[in-house]
């Protein structure tokens, strides 16, 4: 694979990161428990998206097929998606939907902040304009966290086991693979290793402020960045794909 | 081309009546995402998108076309550029007065958010977030009316 290859692949891993995200969060709107979280939703999901049409251009400008952010998203396959495993996983009840923007977002940060010095214009003005949004959306996933930690017995012990369910989805975050290597060398890409020790560190500081324990030794689910997809992300497309398989380069 | 000599200036002139589709009392030069105007043998007018979901930002961009259509400019390019990021600090100060007087308060570096109707810095935020991304809700202690805080970014 040329290196130009593997900095198309890790932008439509961001891309569908953004994207399937994105969708699930969509899956709440209107369904919040209090309107300052419907707004709250609505707005991050709409970063989402925004970030996702960013990255899908980019990619498709790189390479050059004419794809647009249309095509990628509505045109492929389950085993085409490159998202992580831990975006795709239902919402469930409001402490596992936190959970897993609290995971995912303490990661982000820290690969978007990595990603505005890497060498490729186009992808470190992409993370510049996202960084500023997903620093906020931390804020909110980190308080909520603390609250409902720090809360009720039953919102501790609920928001507990959310955590230990989700936790299994982290270690794809940091796993590098051929493609995470190839653009930490190529275009001086983020360092997976160091990100995993300052997401460690941010994780464990907000845990411990919310009186939850980290889970220990489990076991991680894997393959979402290499297209192995979790039992969840096929009816999540089908919902989000409906129009274009239904009416094929259907516009209005 | 116009029969008169097109510059720069007068551009940002017409750019000037094109008002923000979500704050519509502030035009797209008060926000501080137009970046650059040019004009040779056509008018290229480069803009930075607010956020990255923002939804106005192909709607800014027609009115664009559409002003500039108006005003007899045929060949027109619209740029679009996300490096610099677009920051609250771009807002001019002209712009900062106007969202006071439409009732929504400036973004500010101050902890103390002053209330848009009163002037009153007795006030409290409400929520982190408002009817756009861009706004969160406050409201004043003192005169009691809601407003809007437009976030720093």
């Amino acid at each position: 694979m040329s290196k130009d290859q593997a900095l198309i692949s890790y932008i439509l891993r961001l891309a569908d990161n953004a994207l399937i995200l994105s969708q699930r969060m969509i899956e709440s709107v209107a369904a919040e428990p209090e309107l300052e979280e419907e707004l709250a939703n609505a707005n991050f999901a709409l970063d989402f998206i925004g970030q996702a049409r960013l990255f899908y251009t980019c990619a498709g400008e790189l390479e050059g097929s004419g794809r647009s952010e249309d095509d990628f998203a509505f045109m492929r396959d389950e085993h085409e998606f490159r998202n992580l495993l831990l975006l795709e996983q239902p919402n469930g009840h409001f402490g596992d939907a936190l959970l897993r923007q609290f995971l995912f977002e303490s990661f982000y940060v820290h690969l978007l902040e990595a990603l505005t010095h890497c060498s490729h214009d186009g992808l470190a003005g992409v993370a510049a304009r996202a960084l500023k949004e997903v620093k906020y959306h931390c804020r909110h996933s980190s308080q909520w966290l603390i609250r409902l930690g720090d809360g009720t017995q039953l919102s501790h012990d609920r928001v507990q086991a959310s955590l230990d369910d989700a936790w299994r989805f982290t270690g794809e975050m940091f796993e590098a693979d051929d493609i995470d290597k190839a653009v930490q060398e190529g275009f001086d890409g983020p360092d997976l290793s160091a990100i995993h020790d300052l997401w460690m560190r941010d994780v464990e500081k907000t845990v411990s402020e919310a009186t939850l324990r980290l889970p220990a030794g489990q076991w991680m689910a894997g393959g979402g960045k290499q297209g192995r997809h979790s039992e969840h992300l096929g009816p999540l497309l089908a919902e989000m794909q409906y129009l274009q398989r239904s009416f094929p380069g259907a516009t209005w | 081309m116009v029969a008169t000599v097109l510059d720069e200036a007068q551009v940002y002139e017409w750019l000037a009546n094109v008002p923000d589709p979500e704050i519509p009392v502030l035009s797209i030069l008060d926000l501080g995402i137009v970046r650059d105007v040019t004009v040779n043998n056509k008018v290229t007018v480069t803009l930075t998108p607010t956020y990255s979901g923002c939804p106005a930002t192909e709607a800014i961009e027609c009115s664009v076309l559409a002003a500039l259509k108006g005003h007899g400019v045929d060949d027109i390019a619209i740029r679009r550029v996300l490096s610099p990021p677009w920051t609250t600090d771009w807002i001019t100060d002209d712009g900062r007065e106007k969202l006071r007087k439409y009732g929504i308060a400036p973004p500010s570096q101050s902890p103390e958010i002053a209330c848009p109707q009163c002037e009153s810095l007795n006030t409290e935020r409400v929520s982190e977030f408002g009817s756009t991304a861009c706004k969160a809700s406050w409201r004043c202690c003192d005169c009691l009316e809601p407003f809007e805080y437009f976030k720093c970014l």
